[in-house]
């Protein structure tokens, strides 16, 4: 349980990707088998409890601590795992530490009342790092910022093999996967990825230079669709199966038991995952309503349906198309989807063009309809095989302009790593009117990057020499309308926000330019986003 | 006779009526008793000061030679007189130099602890229980969530975190008196014997410490006028300068914290430490309480810092203890 306490401590206080890499990679490595194996099965999220729940941990705590050291305890640290880990009077004598998978066991085969029991000998053998983590697996809740993809990767540096293998073979492997760990030391085949109803690694498209493609591409190898705003799924029917897969492997299915019930078919579609009502698309903000949900109430879903419109078939029936060329899956992709008939599910229509002028007119202005929707074009090449990973060539996607706004800067909060030593994440505003005449700035997001090394001093410096108050890392910054720092801020979307004082919130805002130039009351003003909120859904 | 006519709490501190004299005064006295260096505890300004040979090196260093009026040495264990007041000094394991203050007068004995630890520390004399009636204490500490796991494994966490992101400066945080210097020691002792890299303000109580023996081997200024990224190295510096400017020189910077408050991930969090250092030199839940146990005074009296639960505690283990609330001590780096 030590190393595996570790891991969790350090990968909770690691912000960057890379570091939380190298963690994982390390002790994946230096773990004995089955320890790993089921380590990473509850970082993924394939191993939960829910054993224990709060009011039974407390009751085991308040047995051995007076509930008034207990209460300025927890009133102290504010978390109840945390709080129950650092404050447990270990009994002398205690026995040996458990071991994860001694844990694992027990909490498959003990009964609900007796986890108070095990659970306590458990905190005495334990240090307080061990108890935190153990109380963190038995809540099912251990939040240390992995995400499945993360772990793949981790596997995927493990063994030196490509990240793609991973994840085809990784829905036929179960806990504590001990022969993929063989096979990545080097030490077993390659287990195999034959099961059905796996995920299919995902072909990524390249963002299109334009126009300097134009030169090198013809427009004619390519067909053209809009790029739908919503989440690319892979939607599967094999043996018997069904799944709803993201982009990266994780199943979704659970949030979208209505999508599930619509895939009366055989084989694997690839395609985006929409909230649709009579065959058109409602905003991402809707789908959000969606997202990451262990399950759907029937209100929600009547509320916010969900369907997929489909861009590619890898498997028809048993037929593995991903080495037929595109102009072939399109053409099985059309017959395989008007035979469905189904509403929930529809075909992304191919958007025919003569020229790349005539392209680059068409995202200019999309026609009415869902179109206006787009987050931009795909482009696919006629004679292109489905392969893993993001080629260069076959694929582009060619996003629409972002929206630009000015923003005055109103707080900036210092960095992580790197730029631990500067205030690099900056909270913007924009001019509201209130019902007294009176303008005053409203924060409406937040950006961290799209500036260089140099800005970012210069950002730094304006930030420091401009505070006006200090809360812990944050510093309010001088803005006002005779004296501020105008953000040109670029952004993907709008959405409304209930969380928001505006009411609104930005998709992928980051800063575009930084106008030193303009005075901060030429900024703009909150109604000028409301009514691209409008305009947006 | 009642303690209170040998030592009670005033706006400048806790003063000694019979021996007319101040311990750790606030604001300049006449006459002052020093526990130890940390700014809070030793200010200049007073007339005449009575403190280890340490505490008065370190007063020295921090403030210039002429910080005070007078002052007096006092070595642990002898005797002075001060009025009709016999007062001795007993090493505290604070810190370099650091003690408690015991006043006997008239058959009964109170014990200003100052700031204290019960743990070994390679840089200062272990804390010597001195019975009395009555024990002054700290209580930084003084909540159970907070056990001050084995120096040891902290050390250790640093050295495996070197190992696993040799491209990255491990920039470790601690306080310029004391904890910086046992951070150093105790690296040395878990065998890391590389260059360690200090910030400036270290330079002089690094040197310090060595004119009074501690060994802290190989040391060299974190300055900006070579190539060095100080990729793969340990550098410390007082917790300030590494969310500042300064933390800019180096590559990839690592920050780490050596600090008590560490053991609460909140605390942590908030001052974006990755690498968590829970190394303090303020005695624990654990220390503080069983201190009051082994010492069985007749009361305890809290000084500073999270007395609540310490008072709960007391009653429930039959300890009288009572709360004297005195403010200007902080506590926040310890």
């Amino acid at each position: 349980m030590k190393a595996f306490a570790l891991l969790l401590d350090r990968l909770s206080f690691t912000p960057a990707r890379n570091g939380k890499l190298t963690l994982l990679r390390d002790y994946l490595r230096d773990a004995p088998d089955p320890e790993r194996g089921w380590a990473l099965a509850s970082l993924t999220g394939d191993l939960s409890f829910d054993a224990a729940k709060p009011a039974m941990i407390r009751k085991v705590v308040q047995a051995r601590l007076d509930p008034q050291l207990f209460a300025l305890s927890y009133d102290f640290v504010g978390d109840l795992a945390e709080t129950v880990a650092l404050v447990w009077p270990r009994k002398p004598g205690a026995n040996a530490e458990p071991e994860l998978p001694e844990v694992v066991d027990a909490l498959r085969s003990a009964a609900r009342r007796e986890v108070p029991q095990i659970l306590e000998h458990w905190l005495d053998a334990l240090d307080a790092d061990g108890r935190w983590a153990l109380l963190k697996l038995l809540t099912g809740g251990l939040r240390v910022g992995v995400s499945a993809r993360l772990a793949k990767q981790a596997l995927a540096q493990l063994g030196n093999v490509p990240a793609a293998d991973i994840e085809e073979l990784w829905h036929g492997q179960t806990p504590p996967y001990e022969d993929l760990f063989a096979w990545l030391a080097g030490r077993g085949e390659k287990p195999s990825a034959d099961t059905p109803g796996r995920f299919r690694p995902v072909m990524l498209a390249q963002a299109l230079d334009a126009p300097g493609d134009f030169e090198k591409y013809q427009a004619a190898d390519y067909a053209a669709e809009w790029k739908w705003d919503g989440i690319r799924v892979q939607a599967v029917h094999e043996g018997g199966q069904r799944r709803l897969y993201s982009r990266t492997g994780d199943d979704i299915g659970k949030s979208f038991p209505d999508v599930l019930e619509a895939l009366n078919f055989e084989g694997v579609l690839d395609s985006e995952l929409l909230v649709l009502e009579k065959g058109h698309i409602e905003s991402f903000g809707d789908l959000q309503q969606r997202l990451n949900r262990k399950t759907a109430s029937a209100d929600l879903m009547r509320k916010f349906p969900a369907g997929i419109r489909a861009y590619d078939l890898l498997l028809d029936g048993t037929d593995d198309l991903r080495r037929a060329p595109f102009a072939e899956r399109r053409k099985r992709l059309e017959a395989f989807v008007a035979k469905l008939n189904d509403p929930r599910i529809d075909l992304s229509p191919l958007q025919p063009f003569a020229d790349w002028e005539a392209l680059t007119h068409l995202r200019a202005h999309p026609p009415q309809g869902d179109a206006q929707k787009a987050e931009g074009l795909m482009l696919k090449r006629w004679d292109s095989i489905y392969e893993a990973g993001r080629p260069k060539g076959p694929w582009f996607k060619w996003k629409r302009d972002p929206h630009l706004v000015d923003a005055v800067l109103m707080y900036a909060q210092r960095g992580h790593g790197k730029r631990s030593g500067f205030y690099s994440d900056y909270t913007f505003g924009v001019w509201r009117t209130e019902a007294d005449g009176s303008r005053a700035l409203t924060p409406v997001g937040k950006a961290y990057f799209g500036f260089t090394d140099e800005e970012l001093a210069r950002l730094d410096k304006f930030v420091r020499d401009n505070t006006i108050e200090r809360f812990g890392p944050v510093r309010s910054v001088r803005a006002n309308a005779d004296f501020g720092l105008v953000l040109e801020i670029a952004f993907e979307g709008l959405q409304r926000s209930a969380r928001h004082k505006s009411g609104v919130a930005m998709r992928f805002p980051r800063v575009h330019r930084i106008r030193w130039d303009k005075p901060a009351r030429e900024a703009d003003e909150l109604s000028t986003l409301e009514k691209l909120l409008e305009k947006e859904t | 006779m009642k303690f209170s006519d040998l030592l009670r709490p005033t706006p400048a501190g806790l003063y000694c009526p019979p021996g007319d004299f101040y311990i750790d005064p606030v604001s300049p006295v006449d006459r002052a008793v020093i526990t130890h260096g940390h700014g809070d505890h030793a200010r200049s300004g007073h007339g005449a000061v009575l403190a280890t040979r340490e505490t008065l090196a370190i007063m020295a260093v921090r403030y210039g030679a002429d910080f005070a009026a007078a002052t007096e040495t006092a070595a642990y264990g002898t005797t002075l007189t001060r009025g009709e007041v016999k007062v001795m000094l007993y090493p505290a394991g604070h810190i370099l130099g650091s003690a408690q203050c015991a006043l006997s007068w008239k058959g009964m004995t109170i014990v200003v602890s100052g700031d204290y630890k019960r743990r070994r520390d390679p840089t200062c004399t272990l804390f010597e229980p001195v019975p009395c009636d009555v024990f002054v204490s700290e209580a930084t500490f003084g909540l159970p969530v907070f056990r001050h796991p084995p120096d040891a494994g902290e050390i250790q966490k640093l050295l495996k975190s070197l190992k696993q992101f040799p491209e990255r400066s491990h920039l470790v945080g601690a306080y310029a008196l004391g904890k910086a210097q046992r951070v150093i020691c105790l690296l040395r002792e878990a065998g890391y014997d590389e260059t360690i890299y200090v910030h400036g303000a270290l330079m002089n109580l690094n040197a310090l410490y060595e004119s009074f023996g501690v060994a802290l081997g190989s040391l060299a200024p974190a300055t900006t006028d070579t190539k060095d990224k100080f990729e793969g190295r340990i550098v410390i510096a007082p917790p300030a300068a590494i969310a500042d400017k300064w933390s800019r020189r180096f590559a990839d910077p690592l920050p780490a914290f050596a600090s008590g408050w560490m053991r609460v991930r909140a605390r942590a969090r908030q001052r974006h430490v990755e690498l968590p250092l829970i190394l303090s030199d303020h005695g624990d839940w654990d220390e503080l309480t069983n201190t009051f146990e082994e010492l069985k005074p007749r009361e305890v009296w809290l000084t500073h810092g999270n007395e609540e639960a310490l008072l709960r505690w007391s009653a429930l283990n039959g300890i009288e203890a009572k709360a004297l609330s005195l403010v200007g001590y902080e506590d926040e780096e310890a």
